[in-house]
Protein backbone atom coordinates (compact mmCIF):
# COMPACT_ATOMS: atom_id res chain seq x y z
CA UNK A 1 0.00 0.00 0.00
CA UNK A 2 1.44 3.53 -0.84
CA UNK A 3 2.72 5.11 1.87
CA UNK A 4 0.19 8.32 1.50
CA UNK A 5 -3.05 5.98 1.21
CA UNK A 6 -2.13 4.26 4.86
CA UNK A 7 -1.64 7.47 6.08
CA UNK A 8 -5.34 8.60 4.60
CA UNK A 9 -6.46 5.56 6.50
CA UNK A 10 -5.30 6.36 9.85
CA UNK A 11 -6.41 9.88 9.34
CA UNK A 12 -9.54 8.67 8.92
CA UNK A 13 -10.23 6.41 11.67
CA UNK A 14 -8.93 8.94 13.60
CA UNK A 15 -11.51 11.00 12.21
CA UNK A 16 -14.13 8.34 12.89
CA UNK A 17 -13.26 8.28 16.09
CA UNK A 18 -13.44 11.88 17.20
CA UNK A 19 -16.69 11.82 15.58
CA UNK A 20 -17.59 8.90 17.74
CA UNK A 21 -16.44 11.26 20.64
CA UNK A 22 -19.16 13.93 19.65
CA UNK A 23 -22.26 10.85 18.83
CA UNK A 24 -20.82 9.58 22.21
CA UNK A 25 -21.27 12.70 23.57
CA UNK A 26 -24.98 13.59 22.66
CA UNK A 27 -26.05 10.58 23.62
CA UNK A 28 -25.04 10.53 27.03
CA UNK A 29 -26.01 14.13 27.79
CA UNK A 30 -29.66 12.73 26.34
CA UNK A 31 -29.25 9.98 28.87
CA UNK A 32 -27.63 11.89 31.87
CA UNK A 33 -30.60 14.55 31.44
CA UNK A 34 -32.98 11.70 33.14
CA UNK A 35 -30.07 10.44 35.71
CA UNK A 36 -29.69 13.92 37.16
CA UNK A 37 -33.43 14.14 37.61
CA UNK A 38 -32.12 12.35 41.44
CA UNK A 39 -29.69 14.85 42.26
CA UNK A 40 -31.69 17.56 41.03
CA UNK A 41 -34.64 16.65 42.81
CA UNK A 42 -32.07 15.90 45.61
CA UNK A 43 -30.98 19.65 45.67
CA UNK A 44 -34.26 20.87 45.76
CA UNK A 45 -35.64 18.71 48.41
CA UNK A 46 -33.00 19.55 50.64
CA UNK A 47 -31.48 23.17 49.51
CA UNK A 48 -28.45 21.70 48.76
CA UNK A 49 -25.63 24.37 47.27
CA UNK A 50 -22.49 22.75 46.77
CA UNK A 51 -21.01 19.49 45.51
CA UNK A 52 -18.70 16.61 47.31
CA UNK A 53 -15.91 17.22 45.99
CA UNK A 54 -13.64 18.33 48.75
CA UNK A 55 -15.04 17.16 51.84
CA UNK A 56 -11.83 17.96 54.04
CA UNK A 57 -13.10 20.97 55.22
CA UNK A 58 -15.93 23.01 55.93
CA UNK A 59 -15.33 26.08 53.60
CA UNK A 60 -14.35 23.36 50.89
CA UNK A 61 -17.10 21.44 51.31
CA UNK A 62 -19.13 24.93 50.71
CA UNK A 63 -17.65 27.02 49.49
CA UNK A 64 -20.94 29.15 48.91
CA UNK A 65 -21.59 29.05 52.49
CA UNK A 66 -18.01 29.51 54.20
CA UNK A 67 -17.60 33.00 56.33
CA UNK A 68 -14.59 35.23 56.18
CA UNK A 69 -12.55 33.82 58.75
CA UNK A 70 -13.28 30.41 58.32
CA UNK A 71 -9.50 29.47 56.10
CA UNK A 72 -7.98 30.64 58.79
CA UNK A 73 -10.34 29.74 62.11
CA UNK A 74 -6.98 28.31 64.06
CA UNK A 75 -5.55 31.22 65.32
CA UNK A 76 -5.10 34.70 63.78
CA UNK A 77 -1.76 34.41 61.55
CA UNK A 78 -2.94 31.00 60.90
CA UNK A 79 -2.35 29.57 57.58
CA UNK A 80 -5.06 28.11 55.59
CA UNK A 81 -3.59 24.63 54.99
CA UNK A 82 -5.90 21.92 53.21
CA UNK A 83 -4.43 21.33 49.90
CA UNK A 84 -8.03 21.59 48.32
CA UNK A 85 -7.57 25.53 49.43
CA UNK A 86 -4.55 26.25 46.82
CA UNK A 87 -7.39 24.68 44.27
CA UNK A 88 -10.10 26.71 45.07
CA UNK A 89 -11.51 30.59 45.15
CA UNK A 90 -12.97 31.89 47.71
CA UNK A 91 -16.93 32.75 47.29
CA UNK A 92 -17.56 35.51 44.44
CA UNK A 93 -18.91 38.18 47.13
CA UNK A 94 -15.74 37.85 48.73
CA UNK A 95 -13.51 38.32 45.72
CA UNK B 1 -8.72 19.10 -9.54
CA UNK B 2 -7.39 15.37 -9.99
CA UNK B 3 -3.88 16.73 -11.13
CA UNK B 4 -3.68 19.16 -8.07
CA UNK B 5 -4.92 15.66 -5.94
CA UNK B 6 -2.46 13.84 -7.17
CA UNK B 7 0.44 16.41 -6.46
CA UNK B 8 -0.65 16.41 -3.01
CA UNK B 9 -0.63 12.34 -2.47
CA UNK B 10 3.13 12.27 -4.08
CA UNK B 11 3.60 15.14 -1.46
CA UNK B 12 2.92 13.13 1.43
CA UNK B 13 3.87 10.07 -0.08
CA UNK B 14 7.45 11.65 -0.05
CA UNK B 15 7.22 13.36 3.49
CA UNK B 16 6.14 10.27 4.61
CA UNK B 17 9.19 8.12 3.42
CA UNK B 18 11.32 11.53 4.73
CA UNK B 19 9.77 11.20 8.42
CA UNK B 20 10.38 7.55 8.50
CA UNK B 21 14.22 7.87 7.11
CA UNK B 22 14.62 9.80 10.76
CA UNK B 23 12.09 7.48 12.71
CA UNK B 24 12.88 7.76 16.32
CA UNK B 25 12.85 11.82 16.38
CA UNK B 26 9.54 11.66 14.22
CA UNK B 27 8.26 9.28 17.21
CA UNK B 28 9.46 10.85 20.02
CA UNK B 29 7.89 13.87 18.20
CA UNK B 30 4.72 12.40 17.63
CA UNK B 31 4.35 11.00 21.19
CA UNK B 32 5.34 14.49 23.06
CA UNK B 33 3.18 16.49 20.70
CA UNK B 34 -0.29 13.98 21.32
CA UNK B 35 0.81 13.70 25.51
CA UNK B 36 0.87 18.07 25.37
CA UNK B 37 -2.23 17.96 23.85
CA UNK B 38 -4.19 15.17 25.88
CA UNK B 39 -2.96 17.08 29.00
CA UNK B 40 -4.61 20.16 27.39
CA UNK B 41 -7.82 18.39 26.08
CA UNK B 42 -8.22 16.58 29.65
CA UNK B 43 -8.06 19.94 31.58
CA UNK B 44 -10.49 21.88 29.12
CA UNK B 45 -12.74 18.51 28.93
CA UNK B 46 -12.89 17.91 32.55
CA UNK B 47 -13.33 21.76 33.62
CA UNK B 48 -16.25 22.38 31.49
CA UNK B 49 -18.32 18.96 31.54
CA UNK B 50 -17.96 19.66 35.49
CA UNK B 51 -18.81 23.79 35.54
CA UNK B 52 -21.89 22.12 33.24
CA UNK B 53 -22.96 19.73 35.31
CA UNK B 54 -22.78 22.13 38.85
CA UNK B 55 -24.47 24.62 36.49
CA UNK B 56 -27.25 22.07 35.65
CA UNK B 57 -27.98 20.53 39.45
CA UNK B 58 -27.77 23.56 41.42
CA UNK B 59 -29.94 25.79 39.88
CA UNK B 60 -32.66 23.85 41.94
CA UNK B 61 -30.56 25.53 45.20
CA UNK B 62 -32.79 27.97 47.10
CA UNK B 63 -32.76 30.98 45.74
CA UNK B 64 -31.69 32.79 49.19
CA UNK B 65 -29.93 31.70 52.33
CA UNK B 66 -29.94 33.64 55.13
CA UNK B 67 -27.60 32.98 57.44
CA UNK B 68 -27.03 35.55 61.04
CA UNK B 69 -23.43 36.64 61.76
CA UNK B 70 -22.07 36.91 64.95
CA UNK B 71 -18.20 38.69 65.08
CA UNK B 72 -18.29 37.59 61.21
CA UNK B 73 -18.60 33.98 62.05
CA UNK B 74 -21.93 32.23 60.41
CA UNK B 75 -24.10 31.62 63.82
CA UNK B 76 -27.09 29.84 64.66
CA UNK B 77 -30.69 31.73 62.88
CA UNK B 78 -33.59 31.75 66.01
CA UNK B 79 -36.65 30.88 64.81
CA UNK B 80 -38.11 34.90 65.58
CA UNK B 81 -36.27 35.77 62.57
CA UNK B 82 -39.04 33.74 60.72
CA UNK B 83 -41.65 35.86 62.35
CA UNK B 84 -39.42 38.89 61.84
CA UNK B 85 -38.98 38.57 57.85
CA UNK B 86 -43.48 38.24 58.56
CA UNK B 87 -45.13 38.60 55.15
CA UNK B 88 -42.17 40.25 52.85
CA UNK B 89 -43.77 41.06 49.55
CA UNK B 90 -42.59 38.78 47.00
CA UNK B 91 -41.31 35.85 49.23
CA UNK B 92 -43.48 32.82 48.17
CA UNK B 93 -42.14 30.56 50.90
CA UNK B 94 -39.55 30.36 54.00
CA UNK B 95 -38.33 27.50 56.42
CA UNK B 96 -35.73 26.85 58.83
CA UNK B 97 -32.86 24.30 58.08
CA UNK B 98 -30.75 22.54 60.25
CA UNK B 99 -27.60 21.26 58.83
CA UNK B 100 -23.94 20.60 60.23
CA UNK B 101 -20.98 18.43 60.09
CA UNK B 102 -19.60 15.02 62.14
CA UNK B 103 -16.18 14.07 62.20
CA UNK B 104 -16.03 10.70 62.42
CA UNK B 105 -12.55 9.37 63.75
CA UNK B 106 -13.34 5.72 62.99
CA UNK B 107 -12.24 6.86 59.04
CA UNK B 108 -10.83 10.34 59.92
CA UNK B 109 -13.86 11.84 57.03
CA UNK B 110 -16.58 14.59 57.64
CA UNK B 111 -20.10 13.95 57.02
CA UNK B 112 -22.89 16.68 56.42
CA UNK B 113 -25.37 16.05 58.30
CA UNK B 114 -28.64 17.12 57.67
CA UNK B 115 -32.31 17.03 58.17
CA UNK B 116 -34.47 18.48 54.73
CA UNK B 117 -37.74 16.70 54.34
CA UNK B 118 -37.07 14.27 56.82
CA UNK B 119 -39.57 14.84 59.83
CA UNK B 120 -41.44 11.47 59.13
CA UNK B 121 -38.44 9.89 59.44
CA UNK B 122 -38.18 7.56 62.96
CA UNK B 123 -36.00 8.72 65.84
CA UNK B 124 -33.40 6.28 65.33
CA UNK B 125 -33.61 5.67 61.43
CA UNK B 126 -30.92 8.05 59.08
CA UNK B 127 -30.45 7.53 55.22
CA UNK B 128 -26.88 8.10 54.10
CA UNK B 129 -25.12 8.86 50.98
CA UNK B 130 -23.00 6.15 48.97
CA UNK B 131 -19.93 7.41 49.64
CA UNK B 132 -20.60 6.99 53.60
CA UNK B 133 -21.23 3.72 52.90
CA UNK B 134 -18.02 3.45 50.99
CA UNK B 135 -16.23 4.56 53.42
CA UNK B 136 -17.42 2.54 56.61
CA UNK B 137 -18.48 -0.42 54.78
CA UNK B 138 -22.40 -0.29 55.59
CA UNK B 139 -25.61 -1.32 54.21
CA UNK B 140 -29.44 -1.11 54.33
CA UNK B 141 -30.15 -2.46 57.79
CA UNK B 142 -26.59 -2.00 59.52
CA UNK B 143 -26.19 0.43 62.37
CA UNK B 144 -23.55 3.57 62.51
CA UNK B 145 -23.15 5.12 66.43
CA UNK B 146 -22.31 9.19 66.30
CA UNK B 147 -21.38 10.59 69.32
CA UNK B 148 -23.56 13.50 70.67
CA UNK B 149 -21.75 17.21 71.84
CA UNK B 150 -22.55 15.22 75.05
CA UNK B 151 -20.85 12.70 74.86
CA UNK B 152 -23.43 10.10 74.55
CA UNK B 153 -23.54 7.34 71.62
CA UNK B 154 -26.72 7.49 69.91
CA UNK B 155 -26.71 4.49 67.14
CA UNK B 156 -28.96 4.58 64.34
CA UNK B 157 -30.26 1.76 62.13
CA UNK B 158 -29.50 3.27 58.45
CA UNK B 159 -33.23 2.51 56.81
CA UNK B 160 -32.09 3.91 52.86
CA UNK B 161 -28.97 4.67 51.08
CA UNK B 162 -29.12 7.97 48.54
CA UNK B 163 -29.29 7.61 44.90
CA UNK B 164 -25.42 7.00 43.56
CA UNK B 165 -26.46 8.37 40.78
CA UNK B 166 -27.07 12.15 42.69
CA UNK B 167 -23.53 11.15 44.16
CA UNK B 168 -22.11 14.40 43.19
CA UNK B 169 -24.06 16.25 45.43
CA UNK B 170 -24.72 13.18 47.93
CA UNK B 171 -21.70 11.62 49.19
CA UNK B 172 -20.96 13.06 52.09
CA UNK B 173 -24.67 13.24 53.62
CA UNK B 174 -26.02 11.57 56.21
CA UNK B 175 -29.95 12.56 56.64
CA UNK B 176 -31.97 12.16 60.32
CA UNK B 177 -35.27 13.12 62.08
CA UNK B 178 -34.81 16.93 63.56
CA UNK B 179 -35.28 15.66 67.00
CA UNK B 180 -32.50 13.45 66.11
CA UNK B 181 -30.48 16.44 64.98
CA UNK B 182 -30.87 18.77 68.07
CA UNK B 183 -30.06 15.41 70.59
CA UNK B 184 -27.01 14.78 68.66
CA UNK B 185 -25.93 18.38 68.66
CA UNK B 186 -27.35 19.72 71.35
CA UNK B 187 -29.31 22.29 69.74
CA UNK B 188 -32.39 23.60 71.53
CA UNK B 189 -36.02 24.29 70.19
CA UNK B 190 -35.86 27.69 68.65
CA UNK B 191 -32.79 27.76 66.58
CA UNK B 192 -32.13 26.57 63.16
CA UNK B 193 -28.80 26.88 61.09
CA UNK B 194 -30.15 29.09 58.69
CA UNK B 195 -32.85 30.14 57.08
CA UNK B 196 -34.26 29.35 53.48
CA UNK B 197 -36.55 31.47 51.26
CA UNK B 198 -37.78 31.05 47.76
CA UNK B 199 -39.11 34.03 45.70
CA UNK B 200 -42.06 34.29 43.55
CA UNK B 201 -40.54 36.89 40.59
CA UNK B 202 -36.56 35.79 39.99
CA UNK B 203 -36.41 39.45 39.55
CA UNK B 204 -37.08 40.23 42.38
CA UNK B 205 -34.48 38.15 44.44
CA UNK B 206 -32.04 41.44 45.10
CA UNK B 207 -34.88 43.59 45.56
CA UNK B 208 -35.98 40.86 48.50
CA UNK B 209 -32.05 40.42 49.76
CA UNK B 210 -31.87 43.94 50.34
CA UNK B 211 -34.95 44.27 52.23
CA UNK B 212 -33.97 41.54 54.33
CA UNK B 213 -30.48 43.08 55.15
CA UNK B 214 -32.31 46.29 55.93
CA UNK B 215 -34.69 44.51 58.50
CA UNK B 216 -32.00 41.83 59.97
CA UNK B 217 -28.97 43.60 59.97
CA UNK B 218 -26.97 40.74 61.78
CA UNK B 219 -27.98 38.67 58.37
CA UNK B 220 -26.16 37.93 55.46
CA UNK B 221 -28.24 36.59 52.53
CA UNK B 222 -26.83 34.23 49.82
CA UNK B 223 -28.29 34.23 46.63
CA UNK B 224 -28.53 31.39 44.22
CA UNK B 225 -26.43 33.28 41.33
CA UNK B 226 -23.72 33.85 43.85
CA UNK B 227 -24.07 30.46 44.48
CA UNK B 228 -23.60 29.44 40.83
CA UNK B 229 -21.14 32.15 40.04
CA UNK B 230 -19.09 30.78 42.49
CA UNK B 231 -19.09 27.23 40.95
CA UNK B 232 -18.30 29.39 37.54
CA UNK B 233 -15.60 31.00 38.77
CA UNK B 234 -14.19 27.92 40.97
CA UNK B 235 -13.75 25.76 37.48
CA UNK B 236 -12.06 28.71 36.02
CA UNK B 237 -9.60 29.13 38.41
CA UNK B 238 -8.82 25.36 38.55
CA UNK B 239 -8.54 25.16 34.71
CA UNK B 240 -6.31 28.08 35.20
CA UNK B 241 -4.01 26.66 37.90
CA UNK B 242 -4.06 23.39 35.92
CA UNK B 243 -2.86 25.15 32.97
CA UNK B 244 0.08 27.37 34.73
CA UNK B 245 1.08 23.99 35.94
CA UNK B 246 0.95 22.89 32.48
CA UNK B 247 3.12 25.87 31.36
CA UNK B 248 5.94 24.70 32.12
CA UNK B 249 5.99 21.52 30.06
CA UNK B 250 3.92 23.63 27.34
CA UNK B 251 7.11 25.91 27.03
CA UNK B 252 9.57 22.71 26.85
CA UNK B 253 7.59 21.19 24.29
CA UNK B 254 7.13 24.90 22.65
CA UNK B 255 11.15 24.88 22.45
CA UNK B 256 11.60 21.15 21.10
CA UNK B 257 9.65 22.21 18.28
CA UNK B 258 10.46 25.40 17.62
CA UNK B 259 14.24 24.16 17.72
CA UNK B 260 13.09 21.22 15.57
CA UNK B 261 11.11 23.13 13.41
CA UNK B 262 13.25 25.86 13.00
CA UNK B 263 16.95 25.15 13.35
CA UNK B 264 17.25 23.03 10.22
CA UNK B 265 19.94 20.53 10.85
CA UNK B 266 22.56 19.99 8.16
CA UNK B 267 20.91 17.44 6.61
CA UNK B 268 17.37 18.65 6.46
CA UNK B 269 19.34 21.64 4.29
CA UNK B 270 21.03 19.53 2.14
CA UNK B 271 18.24 17.76 1.49
CA UNK B 272 16.08 21.16 0.61
CA UNK B 273 19.28 22.06 -2.07
CA UNK B 274 19.17 18.96 -3.24
CA UNK B 275 15.33 19.26 -4.25
CA UNK B 276 15.64 22.13 -5.54
CA UNK B 277 18.85 21.02 -8.01
CA UNK B 278 16.77 18.56 -9.26
CA UNK B 279 13.78 20.41 -10.38
CA UNK B 280 11.46 21.01 -7.47
CA UNK B 281 10.04 24.37 -6.93
CA UNK B 282 10.25 26.80 -3.99
CA UNK B 283 6.50 26.12 -3.62
CA UNK B 284 6.99 22.70 -3.55
CA UNK B 285 9.61 22.38 -0.94
CA UNK B 286 6.84 24.64 0.67
CA UNK B 287 4.53 22.62 0.37
CA UNK B 288 6.27 19.23 1.20
CA UNK B 289 7.18 20.88 4.51
CA UNK B 290 3.71 21.95 5.18
CA UNK B 291 2.35 18.50 4.97
CA UNK B 292 5.17 17.77 7.30
CA UNK B 293 4.02 19.60 9.87
CA UNK B 294 0.61 19.03 9.15
CA UNK B 295 1.08 15.17 9.39
CA UNK B 296 2.67 15.49 12.70
CA UNK B 297 0.16 18.11 14.13
CA UNK B 298 -3.13 16.80 13.20
CA UNK B 299 -2.25 13.18 13.89
CA UNK B 300 -1.03 14.13 17.47
CA UNK B 301 -4.34 16.57 18.00
CA UNK B 302 -6.87 13.54 17.17
CA UNK B 303 -4.15 11.03 18.99
CA UNK B 304 -4.44 13.88 21.90
CA UNK B 305 -8.10 14.47 21.96
CA UNK B 306 -9.09 11.08 21.62
CA UNK B 307 -7.15 9.98 24.46
CA UNK B 308 -8.25 12.78 26.46
CA UNK B 309 -12.12 12.02 25.82
CA UNK B 310 -11.84 8.55 27.39
CA UNK B 311 -9.76 9.34 30.76
CA UNK B 312 -12.00 12.36 31.20
CA UNK B 313 -15.66 10.47 30.37
CA UNK B 314 -14.86 6.81 30.77
CA UNK B 315 -12.12 6.54 33.35
CA UNK B 316 -13.33 9.33 35.71
CA UNK B 317 -10.28 11.59 34.92
CA UNK B 318 -8.38 9.28 37.57
CA UNK B 319 -5.33 10.91 36.53
CA UNK B 320 -7.09 14.11 38.47
CA UNK B 321 -7.97 12.35 41.16
CA UNK B 322 -5.54 12.21 43.55
CA UNK B 323 -5.03 16.46 43.14
CA UNK B 324 -8.75 16.91 44.01
CA UNK B 325 -9.05 14.47 46.51
CA UNK B 326 -6.32 16.77 48.81
CA UNK B 327 -6.50 14.94 52.11
CA UNK B 328 -10.60 14.21 51.69
CA UNK B 329 -11.39 10.69 52.29
CA UNK B 330 -14.80 10.99 51.32
CA UNK B 331 -14.97 11.19 47.33
CA UNK B 332 -17.62 11.13 45.21
CA UNK B 333 -17.59 8.16 42.11
CA UNK B 334 -19.40 10.35 39.45
CA UNK B 335 -19.21 9.97 35.61
CA UNK B 336 -19.23 12.89 34.03
CA UNK B 337 -21.67 14.08 31.88
CA UNK B 338 -19.48 15.17 28.20
CA UNK B 339 -19.87 18.96 27.25
CA UNK B 340 -18.13 19.13 24.11
CA UNK B 341 -18.69 22.10 22.24
CA UNK B 342 -17.32 24.04 19.01
CA UNK B 343 -15.49 26.77 20.80
CA UNK B 344 -13.97 24.25 23.36
CA UNK B 345 -12.48 22.32 19.87
CA UNK B 346 -11.55 25.02 17.86
CA UNK B 347 -9.49 26.36 20.58
CA UNK B 348 -7.43 23.59 21.22
CA UNK B 349 -7.13 23.14 18.00
CA UNK B 350 -5.96 26.43 16.91
CA UNK B 351 -3.77 26.46 20.33
CA UNK B 352 -2.34 23.01 19.26
CA UNK B 353 -1.93 22.45 15.24
CA UNK B 354 -1.80 26.22 14.10
CA UNK B 355 1.53 26.98 15.81
CA UNK B 356 3.34 23.91 15.19
CA UNK B 357 2.94 24.63 11.33
CA UNK B 358 3.56 28.07 11.30
CA UNK B 359 7.10 27.37 13.27
CA UNK B 360 7.59 24.87 10.62
CA UNK B 361 6.52 26.55 7.41
CA UNK B 362 8.72 30.03 8.18
CA UNK B 363 12.90 28.72 8.05
CA UNK B 364 12.04 26.32 5.43
CA UNK B 365 10.59 29.53 3.36
CA UNK B 366 13.93 31.21 4.64
CA UNK B 367 15.80 28.20 3.19
CA UNK B 368 13.78 27.54 0.03
CA UNK B 369 14.60 30.93 -1.67
CA UNK B 370 18.25 30.35 -1.20
CA UNK B 371 20.43 29.09 -4.19
CA UNK B 372 20.43 25.39 -3.93
CA UNK B 373 24.57 25.75 -4.53
CA UNK B 374 24.69 28.02 -1.41
CA UNK B 375 22.94 25.35 0.82
CA UNK B 376 24.56 22.33 -0.79
CA UNK B 377 28.05 23.84 -0.09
Amino acid sequence: MRKSNAFIVCIFLLLVGFTATLIDAGIRRHQAASENESGTALVQQLGLTDLVLFTEARYTRHPSQSDLHSAFQDHPMALEHFPSGSLLLPPQRMQ
Amino acid sequence: MLYFLRKQKYLIDYTLSSLLRRKAKSLGLLAVYSMIVFMLASVTLFSHALRNEAGLMLQASPEIILQRMEAGRHAMIPTDYLQRIGQLRGVKQKEGRLWGYYYDPAVKANYTIMTGGQSETPLTSIIIGTGIARARGLDVGDYLTLRSQNGEAFSFQISALLDDKSELVSADLLLMSPKAFRRVFNIPEGLYTDLVLSVRNPREVITVAEKLTQLLPDTRPILRDEVLRTYDSVFSWRQGILFVLLTGSILAFVIFAWDKASGLSAEERREIGILKAVGWETADVMRMKFWEGMIISLTAFLIGYLAAYAHVFFASASLFEPVLKGWAVLYPQFRLTPFVDGLQLATLFFFSVLPYIVATIIPIWRTSIADPDAVMR
